[in-house]
């Protein structure tokens, strides 16, 4: 009896010691689920989620602080795939929060002063330009995240949508019309 | 009759042939026309650079588009005249969107520039592959990929079995059976050259059964060139032209999904393609025109030989002209075309076909009814995949799933569309998943560039605060020794104070600073911004050692 009690114990107390060095040995830093959450977001930092940036909201929803549906560019596709993610049920977007065609910046040559405005607001360094030289946006790094419009002093900054071209076009889901059975 | 022991691939189907339509007359050429429209995306890969601009004046065969990275090839003009523009127009694309052409105004001269036939005997091989992409070469049998890609051994430096595509099997089709009987010669040197260039050990021509006039022709061709090559006769049953499935049809080896056929030690190519090498080794013609069937619903179907960049509307015409009742156009045949959207789009070199259609030949589709999960598809299916499941799939949107079923190894032959009972577009389907899988990928890839671009801007952002703090902390110890050692009045006694102050303050700034995004990096990227620092720090002090030596 008191032996059986004893290798019981042993036992427990080695495995317990096995278990002990392994959460620390192997211990994971990050959260992963962030991580996760963030692989979702669409990247775009445009910050209308509330949150200065995709990193944050992703923070954010994973301590249950921010809701699933706050990001625009991610549109219902992307709330579906949170919902997915963490086993909610999806939801529409948020109340004056509405999904856009993606687009880009474009900034009008003529009209801009060279005031670097735009450059510092941008969240991914895509506008290049000086002081007081003229500036220009790298189109293929743009987000369309329209941070840029605000500061810009004399508002030629404007967003274009990008429109589908044969490289970018998609097969559309099949749908067949149907038609009305002839009379006999 | 055929010597070479055949390995049926698995399904397969035979639909109505309809060549005899096209395949009685010889093929004619069209005249010269007063407008060429040359797309810059012809072939796979990234689109010709345009050489020229609108105002320009060129002459037949000058290049006016070349090739811009590895998977490009040259375009050229059709004759010689000026350039009006260069702008979008339509072309021949699923979707019915424009695309850059060069568009040229003959002069009605045709005027060629002088053709340089190719030494490709004594030619360093890398150097000839070069010559082959500015003259244009695409593979003519439907993918248009660069041919001098294809023709490059690699790095076995060998490849052992060189396949000639002239099954031709698709319906309606025509234009190789004609190239095969008119100018076999021509394809039988090319097909030398390639072999030279693939170091080959054998030339394999695979044509179907139901083209004995072509098979002749290539035979007596061979005989009376000398050359060894063989002709395999295969059974009608589409999509034996495929190239994995001819390929594994004549050798029985099969082609690694997702790989190259020169994988296994072997290479196909359309034996159109031959002819246009013969063209540009032989006699230093870059890729001007192509042999396209017309046919259907036309007054006179027909081959001819067009240029590219010939509206396809004009060429309807030249054979007669689409007859009363026709309901449409499809480039290609009917098992892989598509639907022309606008006569003006021009021929490219993948137009191998033009089919006008009726609604006698070609009668709408009946709706689509529910799978029955007869398994009827998977029996057809050439490329062994179970379509009826990836349907499913993609039909639920559920891409991973459809993925796992192999769909990027579908050759979208439209063998399943074609026996199913419930008249499913099961094609339709698998293109619209691959499109979205693609769209994905490409957000993806776009999505974490920005992710990177995002952090390293923050990261930039606390460095230059820091960095700025360090220099007003030593700016103000600086100045607060210069006070030191001047005389002790009351006035330098204040300055000092306000300096003790400004350096407290700056000490201050800096311990409050603590980089948040910097913590918990990956490695990687710790050792980018460690490699970063360090050229700084050299830059800096490269340049206090020169306001030294300057001092």
């Amino acid at each position: 009896m008191l032996s059986a009690i004893l290798v019981m114990a042993l036992g427990g107390l080695v495995l317990g010691g096995v278990l002990g060095w392994a959460s620390i040995r192997y211990r994971v830093e990050d959260d992963p689920l962030v991580e996760k959450i963030d692989a979702i977001l669409p990247q775009t930092q445009c910050g209308q989620c509330g949150f200065p940036g995709c990193k944050p909201y992703a923070e954010a929803i994973s301590k249950g602080e921010a809701d699933i549906n706050r990001c625009p560019p991610g549109g219902e596709d992307g709330v579906k795939r949170l919902a997915e993610l963490l086993g909610v049920d999806p939801k529409p977007l948020g109340e004056g929060l509405e999904h856009k065609p993606k687009s880009v910046a474009v900034i009008d040559e003529n009209l801009c002063i060279g005031c670097t405005l735009c450059i510092q607001a941008c969240p991914v360094d895509a506008i290049v330009g000086a002081a007081k030289q003229m500036h220009v946006i790298v189109a293929e790094q743009c987000t369309g995240c329209e941070l840029c419009l605000p500061p810009c002093p004399v508002e030629c900054i404007h967003m274009e949508v990008i429109h589908e071209d044969v490289t970018t076009w998609k097969w559309r889901y099949p749908v067949h019309s149907l038609h009305p059975a002839r009379p006999h | 009759m055929n010597a070479r022991t055949l390995h049926p691939f698995h399904g397969g189907v035979h639909p109505e042939e309809h060549k005899t339509e096209s395949n009685g007359r010889p093929i004619a050429t069209m005249p010269l026309l007063p407008c060429y429209v040359v797309p810059l995306r012809q072939h796979i890969g990234t689109p010709a650079a345009p050489m020229v601009k609108a105002g320009d004046r060129v002459l037949k065969g000058q290049m006016i588009g070349q090739a811009e990275g590895y998977v490009s090839t040259a375009v050229h003009a059709p004759t010689s005249g000026r350039i009006l523009a260069v702008e979008p127009r339509p072309v021949p694309h699923p979707s019915g969107l424009p695309d850059l052409c060069i568009v040229i105004e003959s002069d009605g001269e045709d005027r060629a520039v002088e053709f340089q036939p190719l030494d490709w005997r004594s030619l360093d091989p890398s150097a000839l592959r070069n010559r082959i992409r500015d003259l244009g070469l695409a593979g003519l049998g439907g993918a248009v990929f660069p041919s001098y890609i294809k023709l490059n051994p690699g790095a076995t430096r060998k490849v052992p079995t060189l396949i000639l595509n002239g099954a031709e099997c698709e319906p309606w089709i025509t234009c190789d059976d004609r190239l095969m009987r008119e100018r076999a010669d021509g394809i039988l040197r090319g097909a030398a050259a390639m072999q030279t260039m693939l170091h080959a050990d054998e030339i394999i021509v695979g044509i179907e059964d139901n083209k004995p006039e072509a098979v002749a022709a290539l035979q007596a061709a061979a005989k009376h060139l000398g050359l060894p090559v063989e002709v395999a006769i295969v059974p009608t049953l589409y999509p034996s032209g495929g190239g994995k499935q001819l390929a594994y049809l004549l050798t029985g080896k099969e082609m690694p999904a997702g790989g190259r056929s020169t994988d296994a030690g072997v290479q196909v190519f359309n034996v159109a393609t031959a002819y246009s090498l013969h063209r540009a080794i032989d006699l230093g013609e870059p890729m001007l025109a192509r042999v396209v069937t017309v046919t259907g619903h036309v007054a006179e179907p027909q081959n001819f030989e067009v240029r590219i960049g010939t509206p396809i509307g004009d060429l309807i015409r030249q054979a007669g002209g689409e007859l009363a009742g026709a309901t449409g156009k499809l480039i290609g045949g009917p098992m892989m075309g598509f639907e022309l959207r606008d006569d003006a789009a021009p021929l490219t070199k993948a137009v191998n076909c033009v089919i006008v259609k009726n609604r006698k030949l070609f009668p709408a589709a009946p709706p689509a009814m529910p799978c029955i999960r007869c398994g009827e598809c998977a029996r057809a299916c050439p490329a062994l995949l179970q379509p009826f499941e990836m349907y499913w799939y993609a039909k639920a949107k559920d891409f991973g799933k459809a993925q796992s079923y192999r769909l990027f190894d579908c050759i979208e032959c439209g063998c399943c569309s074609y026996v199913c009972p419930s008249h499913i577009p099961l094609v339709d389907f698998f293109r619209f998943a691959k499109g979205e899988i693609w769209a994905r990928e490409r957000e993806k890839e776009a999505s974490e560039q920005a992710r990177q671009r995002h952090e390293f801007h923050q990261f930039r952002l606390e460095r230059e605060k820091q960095e700025k703090a360090d220099k007003l902390a030593a700016k103000a110890v600086d100045r607060l020794k210069t006070v030191e050692t001047s005389s002790s009045d009351p006035e330098a006694e204040r300055k000092k104070a306000i300096l003790q102050a400004a350096i407290e303050r700056a000490q201050k700034a800096k311990e409050g600073i603590t980089p948040k995004n910097v913590d918990g990096l990956t490695p990687q990227i710790q050792q980018e911004i460690a490699d970063i620092e360090a050229r700084r720090a050299q830059l800096r002090e490269a340049a206090h050692a020169k306001d030294e030596d300057n001092a």
